[in-house]
Parts: structure tokens; C-alpha cells; sequence
């Protein structure tokens, strides 16, 4: 095992660790942080594998931004804070699908694991650094990848004022006429 | 003459279709007045089917003994409502002389409206030419004796061809014409009968429909053919007797009539099945040649059978009970179908096909012994009845029987001579009886009375028909029952029968006719003096029948009276010394009897002198309940049966696969749970399966 | 290094965040586990670009999309989470059920369409 391969898989254990806290802790706000870790251990795998500007662009995305959002999420929908015992069939964290999800899981894992470990037995990554550099990666963004990047831009924009929309709350259903008439 | 055979038959088939499609409208072209509005079925209640009502009010063993409409009695002319259930209270048998009711004046006028009347004169103008084409073809075959066969076409069946043709010879030249002389008379006499009648210009088809049937039996040439007009004369019957179907009685009657007379009409036809492949053709002449090669049980078992519609068309037992009923149609058509012609056609057939029947000694014991019960139980029956139609169909039983008696001791040309006089005089009766209802309002014997000076016409002739029916010299009912009786006791004591006949048959066929005699001559008196002495017992206006119905009555009384004579030609239609006298005896017995009786009390029924008996006797014997409980009930209960099957094990399971089909559904119904995750866990399971399948398999 | 590496680290990170999607109540914790998913989809797409040596770097791009994307999706999620919060006063994904079928039979009104009574009363108001 070279050294690449070393720190892959530790930094891979982290993040799978932190990823199945996340779905099984019972403190809402430690998912969160957790899924924290398990972002910033993805951030190490994409240095790994020389994608360096991805790894800082999911650091400041991922963990600056939408982990923020999360937590905002968990205190304006006044998640239970602290532990959570379980609590049966109405537990507020976990449904009684558990069972059914586990199972689903455990085979999604085994059905993937077994057919891409079978298919790329022989594939060997040449690891060469300054490849996934800024440089090259905006190059390549803003010339092969310019149109995409364009409509990216707009789907920005529709989701930033869906989300307003969604979000006012002085813009109300609308009248019963207008459904009416719609419908006719 | 086969085609003047055949133009007999097709006048008055071409009539009836005419009258049917075009009557009202030729009522029109000729320029009569539209009809006036009439109340459906009451102004028939007021008259005919007040003849019809009461009668088949009383068929229907749940009405009132006092089934008379109120009002017939001439209280009122235009009676609004009339039913056959009537009220129970008598109608006063002495009072203020009544006004006329409406169809006194509708039957005088039919004559002179008579050039207008479309449907009546579609009905007998052709039955007049059909008459006399009969007449002709019948004096043909007198001066040149022989059978005479015509075929028009020949129908391939792959088997058996039918043919279709006709065969004139002197039995049926003979029956033709009294079919078409007594058609004729009805045909005149309904005009003014029915004159207020809405539907009568369907009737009238439907009698010249049924009188072609009954030519097409006679004169057929081919089973299949005879039978053809056999079944139309059924449904033609069962048309007319349910005439006035307004009443449900009515229609019960001639749903009866049919469904009994079918039941017969079964073996009717295996039986000319039997016969026809039995001899390798249906014509009647290749049957009748090869007659003597047919094998002795072929024979039996198709005469047999031939026998089981006899007994159904002729109303012999155990099929008789539907002519008492079928009397719930109009009195002309009792006179036509009930007299004359549909129950003369089982007679008929076996005189046609009597080579066959000689031959077969079961046919003929059987037939003897159908007659003996046939012809005592019905004369005892008819002494009882109330009705003077139901007397007179009893008397038909009775007198067929004594035919069919005729039949068995070996002398057809005695049968067919007793069967052309018995149309003639049964045919008055039934008319003059008609007319006699007419007057009165009803048909009941304790109605009538005292006739004799109001109705002069109608008393000697049906004078006339009652010393036919008993067979007082010199009517032609002396010499028909006489050549019957004779030819019974030469069978019986001077063993001159069939040899297939058992000597014990003929003695009780021999003593069984002159028992009958007497028990006739009882009833016919009893009848007579009901109708036409004594006081009158209802009040009605007292006056004769309109004159289109009393001539048609006086016609028929002249063959009644003198037909006896013409068959003095023959030695077997003579009257015999020893069976008249006996016969003479027997009659004047019955009738002294039933005369020292009635001069007790005029007013009376003389049938009270029977007692006890008098029930049983009226009821028939309680023959009808019996076939209630072991015939209707049980087919009922199964019909019941079979309609619970079909709907708790057929429907069911029809309408359980719906609900079957939902329940599934609803068990279906419950993955939709609503619940994201759920189907997201099945969604993902799912597609890992098919990852693994694809991955396994390819 | 083998590409057996990051591909099971994907596969690993994409069961987990299947079993939190399908396992989890609450809906911001689904949220979570959608973003593992997707993260598990970014680190395949590196790694693939970076075993073929992509000269446009298509996998890198694409890894770089699916962030943008992810941060809208969510943002979104939360707001469409926060108006069933305002709503019902509770987030848990499992009691959203206005999808089932009804058991009562047809013909019934449903509580699910609390507007159509009035505009099928408006139209049926001419016959009834």
C-alpha cells in the first residue's frame, strides 16, 4: 500500500464513521456537526486525489454554507435539542421503517461494493499533483464548461427566489375565484 | 281439384294477413265512420266479455260465485266500470222491464253496416269462395270417387324429404266442407257479436289464420305438413281464447289451453317422426302403402305417441282439462275451435291414418279405454255445471269421446259421420248459445229461463241441436250416434272389430255409450229447460238476437236436422235396430229423470237433485286440482329452485368477482400508505434487485 | 493508489446516506442524508476524472456543479421544510401522509383537497 493509499483509507473511515453517526445519533445537532466531520474528511480525500480546488470548494460550500443552513433549519423548525430518547413508534428522529432501511442498505452496499470492487479490480489512479489545481480547473470551467456554467447561474437565480417565495409569509394562497376559473 | 284444394286453403291464410294489416284502413276506403271513442275493453265488458267475464270469473276458482258484471242486466247501456270479480249481491229477479243495452243496437246495425265494415268483409267474402270451392272439390270427389294427390314442391332435408303437397280424397273433401260451412256461419255470426269490439278485425284474421291451419290439416298430403297447420291451429287458439286478455283470467285460460295442448303436440310429433322414418317418407299416402312392412313395435309406439296429441287436441283424458276453461273466449270462437274443427283434427288424424291404428292393438285399447273415462266423466260433469258454455264444452268432451269410441271398435266411417254432424249441431249450440248470452247478459244457466216465446229462432233451433246432441230420430244425431253405437255392440257381441282389439274393450266401450246416452240426454234437457221454460230468473229485455246472428244460427240447424239422411247411402251408417232401441231407452231415461225433476220446482236446478255429488261433478271431478298439485307445483318449485340457483350460485358469483375483484384492490390500496419513506424503500429495494439480477445474469 | 479506494468509500458513504433517507423521521436529518448521498457522488466523479487523467476535467466540473446544486437544492429544502413546519407545526416526513389512497369510497370528499368543494360547488351549483 503506497502512502496516498494509506491516508485514503484512514481518511476514508473517517468519513464513513462520522456519515453512519450522522444517521444514527440521537442529538440532532451532533448530526450535524458530525456530517461536519464527514465533509471535512471528503475535503482530505479530494486532496488525496489532487482535486484541490474541489476540496476547497467543498469546504467552503459544504461546511461553511450549507451545514449552516442546516443548523439554522434545525432551530427555526425547534428541533429537541440534546438527547433524544427513543420513544417508540411516534420517536421524533427515527420512523419504524428502520428495519426495512437497514436492510435496503446493507444490500445497496453489497450490491455496489462487490460489482465496482469486481469491475475495476485492474485500475490503477497515476496520481500527479497540480491537476486539479485552480488554474487548470477554471480553464476548463470557463472555456469547455462555459454554457453549463451560464445555466447553473440561472438555476441559482430560480432558486433563490423559490426560496423567498416559499419563505414570505405576507404572500398568502390565492383567492377562490382565481382557483376556480383555473380549474374550469 | 288439388288446385282448387289448395285455393280453399290459401283464401282465407291471403285473408287473414289481409285483415290483420288493412282491415281498419279498408273500413275507411269504403267510407264508414270512424269508430267512437270507446272505453278499452268496459263496452266489451258490457256485452261479450261479460259473457267472457263471468265465465272466466268462475274458471278462476278464487271469484265470487256471483261473477255476473253489474249493469249487463241492462240497468244501464254504458256501464263505466266492470270487472269480473263482482259484487256478491243478486240482481233482482223481477222488476221494471230494463232499457236496452248499447250492443242491441250495435248488433242490429252490423248487418246494415255490413258493405262498410272492412275487416268483416275481408273476413268472409273469401270464406265464402273458400266454401264454395269446397263445396265443388267435395262433389267432385262424390261423383268420381278416389285420392287424388298434388305436390308443389318437394323440400330436401337430407334425410327424409318432406313434401308439400295436398291429398283430396272423400274423408277429407267431406271435413272440409263442414270446416268451411261452420267457418263461414261463425264468420257472419261474429260480425254482429263482436260489433263492439275494438279489436275485432284481429279477431276476425285470427279466425280466417286458424280456419286455413285446420284446411291445411285436412287436406294435407304430409306429416310434417299436417302438423305445420296442427301447431298454428294451436297458437291460433290460444290467440283467440285470450281474445279479451284484458281479464287476467282470460289470458290464464288460454295460456293453459296451449300449454296442455303442446304438452300432446310432443308426442304428436315424435310420433310422426317415428312413423316417417319408420316408413322412409312423410307423405301420408307412402306411409299408409308401406304400412305392411313396418315392423309391429315401429307401429305401436308411433301410434302411441300419435295418440298422446290426439288426446291433447281433442281434449280427451288426461288432457282435457283446458276446453272447460278455454270457454273464456268469445261464445263464436268456442263455436269454431271448441265444436267444429281443432278438436275434430285428433279425430281426424287417426281416421286418416287409420290403417295404422288398426294395426296396433295397444293404440287401440288405450284409445277405447281414453274414451270410456272421457265420455262418462265429462257427461256426469256437464249434468253439474252452472254455465251453459261449460255444459257445452263438457258435452264436446263427451261426444269426441264417443268418436274416438268409434274408432276403436273399427268403425272410422261411423267417427267421421258422428264428428261432420257433431260440427253442425255443436257449432248451432255453441251459436244459439252465444246468441242466448247475448240477450240475457250472462252465461249462467240460473240467469236464464223462460226464452222460449222471446226467442222463437234461437228456441227451435237449438231445439233442434239438443235432440242431435241425445239422438232423437230423425236428426242427424240419431243416425251418427246410432251408426257409433251399433257398430260398438256388433263389436262387442258379435266380435266384428279389429282383431287387434280385446273383446272385454268393446263390451266396456259399448256399455259405457249407452250409459252415455242417458247421461247426455240429462244434461242436454236440464239445459233446455233451464234456457226456455219456467219463469225468467234474472231481469233482462226479453227479445231476439240481432238478425246477422240468427241466420247464421238457422243455417247450421239445417244440416243439424237432415244430415242424417244423406248418409243412409252407406250400409254401416244405417241405424240398427237393437242399438237404437237400446240407445232410444237410455235417452228417454235420462231425460223422464231429469223432466220429473225440474217440474218440482221450475225455478230450480234440477242438478240439486244430485246431492252431494253435484260439487264433485261441477268441479270435474277435481281433476284441475289434482294437476295443480302434481304437475304446476312441482314445475313451479323448480322454477323457484332453479331462479334461486341462478341468482344466490350464477349472479353471485358474477357479482362476487366484482366484489372480489375490489376486495383485492382494497388489499392493494394498502401500499399506498402516503408515507415517502416507505415508497422510497421500495423504489431502492426494487432497483437493487434488478442491479443484481442484471448483474448475476448478464 | 487503486481505484478500489475512493469507488468503495463512495459506495460505503452512498448506503449510509440510503439508510438515513429511508430511516430517519425528522426531515432536516433526510436533508443531511441526501447530502451524503450526493457527496458520495462527488468523490466517485473525481475519482474517475482524476484515474482517466480527463483533459477538460469534465469529472472535476461536474463535481464542482453538483455542489452549486446541492447548496440550492437544500436551500430550498429547508424553505419547503420551514412552510410544513408554519403548517403543521411538525417535520416529521413520515407523518406527511396526504399521498395515501383514502379507504372510504369514492365520492367522498377527500380532506386533501380542501379547495375543490367550493369551485365543483360553483360549477354544480347551476344543476343542484
Amino acid at each position: 500500500m503506497t502512502a496516498a493509499e494509506v491516508v485514503f483509507a484512514l481518511l476514508g473511515v473517517v468519513a464513513v464513521g462520522s456519515a453512519v453517526l450522522v444517521v444514527t445519533t440521537r442529538q440532532l445537532v451532533h448530526a450535524a456537526l458530525w456530517l461536519v466531520v464527514a465533509f471535512g474528511a471528503l475535503a482530505g480525500c479530494y486532496l488525496v486525489l489532487t482535486a484541490e480546488f474541489v476540496a476547497w470548494t467543498q469546504v467552503l460550500i459544504y461546511v461553511g454554507a450549507v451545514v449552516v443552513l442546516l443548523l439554522f433549519g434545525i432551530m427555526l423548525t425547534r428541533a429537541p435539542i440534546g438527547r433524544v430518547p427513543r420513544s417508540g413508534a411516534d420517536d421524533p428522529l427515527d420512523s419504524g421503517n428502520r428495519w426495512a432501511a437497514l436492510a435496503v442498505a446493507l444490500a445497496t452496499a453489497a450490491v455496489l461494493v462487490t460489482v465496482l470492487v469486481m469491475g475495476f479490480k485492474d485500475a490503477y489512479i497515476d496520481l500527479e499533483a497540480g491537476g486539479g489545481g485552480a488554474e487548470p480547473l477554471g480553464g476548463s470551467l470557463f472555456r469547455t464548461w462555459v454554457l453549463p456554467f451560464e445555466v447553473l447561474s440561472v438555476l441559482l437565480l430560480a432558486a433563490l427566489v423559490g426560496a423567498i417565495v416559499l419563505s414570505r409569509t405576507d404572500i398568502g394562497a390565492r383567492d377562490e375565484e382565481d382557483d376556480g376559473e383555473g380549474d374550469g | 281439384m288439388i288446385t282448387l284444394a289448395a285455393l280453399a286453403t290459401l283464401l282465407p291464410f291471403l285473408a287473414a294477413f289481409a285483415g290483420m294489416l288493412l282491415g281498419p284502413w279498408t273500413s275507411r276506403l269504403l267510407g264508414a265512420a270512424p269508430p267512437a271513442a270507446q272505453a278499452f275493453g268496459t263496452a266489451d265488458g258490457a256485452g261479450r266479455s261479460g259473457a267472457g267475464g263471468p265465465e272466466a270469473g268462475e274458471l278462476s276458482k278464487t271469484s265470487a260465485e256471483d261473477t255476473e258484471t253489474p249493469g249487463t242486466a241492462g240497468t244501464s247501456p254504458e256501464p263505466e266500470k266492470t270487472s269480473a270479480e263482482a259484487p256478491t249481491m243478486p240482481l233482482p229477479v223481477s222488476g221494471p222491464e230494463p232499457a236496452a243495452p248499447a250492443r242491441y243496437a250495435a248488433g242490429d246495425s252490423a248487418l246494415r253496416g255490413l258493405p262498410r265494415n272492412g275487416p268483416a268483409l275481408i273476413a268472409c267474402l273469401p270464406m265464402a269462395v273458400a266454401t264454395v270451392l269446397a263445396l265443388i272439390v267435395a262433389v267432385a270427389v262424390w261423383r268420381h270417387p278416389g285420392v287424388r294427390t298434388g305436390t308443389l314442391t318437394l323440400i330436401p332435408t337430407g334425410t327424409i324429404d318432406i313434401a308439400l303437397g295436398l291429398r283430396v280424397d272423400g274423408l277429407a273433401a267431406l271435413v272440409a266442407l263442414m270446416v268451411c260451412g261452420v267457418a263461414l256461419a261463425v264468420q257472419l255470426y261474429s260480425v254482429a257479436y263482436m260489433a263492439e269490439d275494438r279489436r275485432y278485425s284481429s279477431y276476425a284474421a285470427f279466425i280466417s289464420l286458424f280456419t286455413a291451419a285446420m284446411l291445411l290439416v285436412v287436406y294435407s298430403g304430409d306429416l310434417l305438413v299436417l302438423y305445420v297447420g296442427w301447431e298454428v291451429m294451436g297458437v291460433c287458439s290460444y290467440f283467440l281464447i285470450g281474445h279479451h286478455w284484458q281479464e287476467r283470467a282470460n289470458s290464464r285460460a288460454a295460456v293453459k289451453a296451449f300449454l296442455i295442448t303442446r304438452l300432446g303436440d310432443v308426442g304428436f310429433l315424435i310420433g310422426i317422426f317415428v312413423l316417417g322414418v319408420g316408413a322412409g317418407t312423410f307423405s301420408i299416402g307412402g306411409v299408409l302403402e308401406r304400412l305392411p312392412d313396418l315392423p309391429q313395435g315401429t307401429v305401436t309406439a308411433a301410434t302411441l305417441l300419435l295418440l298422446a296429441g290426439v288426446a291433447g287436441k281433442s281434449a280427451q283424458f288426461p288432457l282435457h282439462t283446458w276446453l272447460p276453461d278455454a270457454m273464456a273466449g268469445p261464445t263464436p270462437v268456442s263455436a269454431l275451435i271448441h265444436a267444429a274443427t281443432m278438436v275434430a283434427a285428433g279425430i281426424y288424424v287417426v281416421a286418416r291414418l287409420y290403417a295404422a291404428f288398426a294395426a296396433s292393438a295397444a293404440a287401440l285399447t288405450v284409445l277405447g279405454v281414453l274414451a270410456v273415462i272421457s265420455m262418462l266423466g265429462s257427461a256426469l260433469a256437464a249434468l253439474a255445471q252452472d254455465d251453459l258454455k261449460r255444459v257445452l264444452a263438457y258435452s264436446t268432451i263427451s261426444q269426441l269421446a264417443c268418436m274416438a269410441a268409434g274408432l276403436a271398435v273399427g268403425a272410422p266411417a261411423a267417427a267421421i259421420f258422428h264428428l261432420v254432424a257433431h260440427g253442425a249441431f255443436k257449432a248451432l249450440l255453441f251459436l244459439a248459445a252465444g246468441s242466448v248470452i247475448f240477450v240475457t247478459g250472462s252465461g249462467l244457466l240460473r240467469r236464464h229461463g223462460g226464452l222460449r216465446r222471446a226467442m222463437p229462432v234461437t228456441f227451435w233451433a237449438m231445439t233442434i241441436g239438443y235432440a242431435a246432441l241425445v239422438g232423437l230420430p230423425p236428426v242427424s244425431g240419431f243416425f251418427s250416434k246410432d251408426a257409433i253405437v251399433g257398430a260398438a255392440w256388433h263389436a262387442a257381441a258379435h266380435g266384428e272389430r279389429p282383431a287387434h282389439l280385446p273383446g272385454g274393450v268393446a263390451w266396456l266401450i259399448c256399455l259405457a255409450l249407452l250409459a252415455t246416452v242417458a247421461v247426455t240426454a240429462a244434461y242436454a234437457t236440464r239445459a233446455w229447460l233451464m234456457t226456455f221454460f219456467g219463469e225468467p230468473r234474472a231481469a233482462f229485455p226479453a227479445r231476439e238476437a240481432p238478425p246477422l246472428m240468427t241466420w247464421p244460427v238457422a243455417a247450421l240447424a239445417v244440416p243439424a236436422a237432415l244430415l242424417g239422411f244423406f248418409g243412409l247411402g252407406a250400409p254401416e251408417l244405417r241405424p240398427h235396430p237393437l242399438s237404437a232401441l237400446l240407445s232410444l231407452l237410455a235417452a228417454a231415461a235420462g231425460a223422464v229423470a231429469v223432466y220429473l225433476v225440474w217440474n218440482r220446482d221450475p225455478a230450480a236446478d234440477p242438478a240439486g237433485g244430485l246431492g252431494p255429488l253435484r260439487r264433485v261433478f261441477e268441479r270435474g271431478f277435481y281433476l284441475d286440482e289434482v294437476y295443480a298439485a302434481l304437475v304446476v307445483r312441482p314445475v313451479r318449485a323448480a322454477a323457484r329452485a332453479v331462479l334461486a340457483v341462478d341468482r344466490r350460485g350464477i349472479d353471485a358469483a358474477v357479482v362476487g368477482v366484482a366484489g372480489r375483484s375490489r376486495r383485492a384492490g382494497g388489499l392493494l390500496r394498502r401500499t399506498q400508505t402516503g408515507d415517502v419513506q416507505t415508497y422510497l424503500t421500495g423504489l431502492l429495494a426494487g432497483v437493487v434487485v434488478i442491479a443484481v439480477g442484471v448483474v448475476v445474469l448478464l | 493508489m487503486h481505484a478500489a479506494y475512493p469507488v468503495v468509500v463512495a459506495a460505503l458513504l452512498f448506503s449510509v446516506g440510503v439508510y438515513g433517507v429511508l430511516a430517519r423521521r425528522n426531515a432536516i436529518l433526510v436533508l443531511m442524508s441526501v447530502e451524503l448521498m450526493l457527496n458520495a457522488v462527488n468523490l466517485n466523479l473525481v475519482a474517475f476524472d482524476v484515474l482517466w487523467r480527463d483533459r477538460l476535467h469534465g469529472g472535476q466540473v461536474m463535481t464542482l456543479f453538483t455542489i452549486v446544486i446541492a447548496a440550492a437544492e437544500i436551500g430550498l429544502g429547508l424553505a419547503i421544510v420551514l412552510l410544513v413546519f408554519r403548517n403543521r407545526r411538525m417535520i416529521e416526513v413520515d407523518r406527511l401522509r396526504t399521498l395515501t389512497e383514502q379507504t372510504a369510497p369514492a365520492g367522498e370528499e377527500t380532506p386533501q383537497e380542501p379547495r375543490r368543494p367550493a369551485a365543483a360547488a360553483a360549477r354544480e351549483g347551476d344543476t343542484a
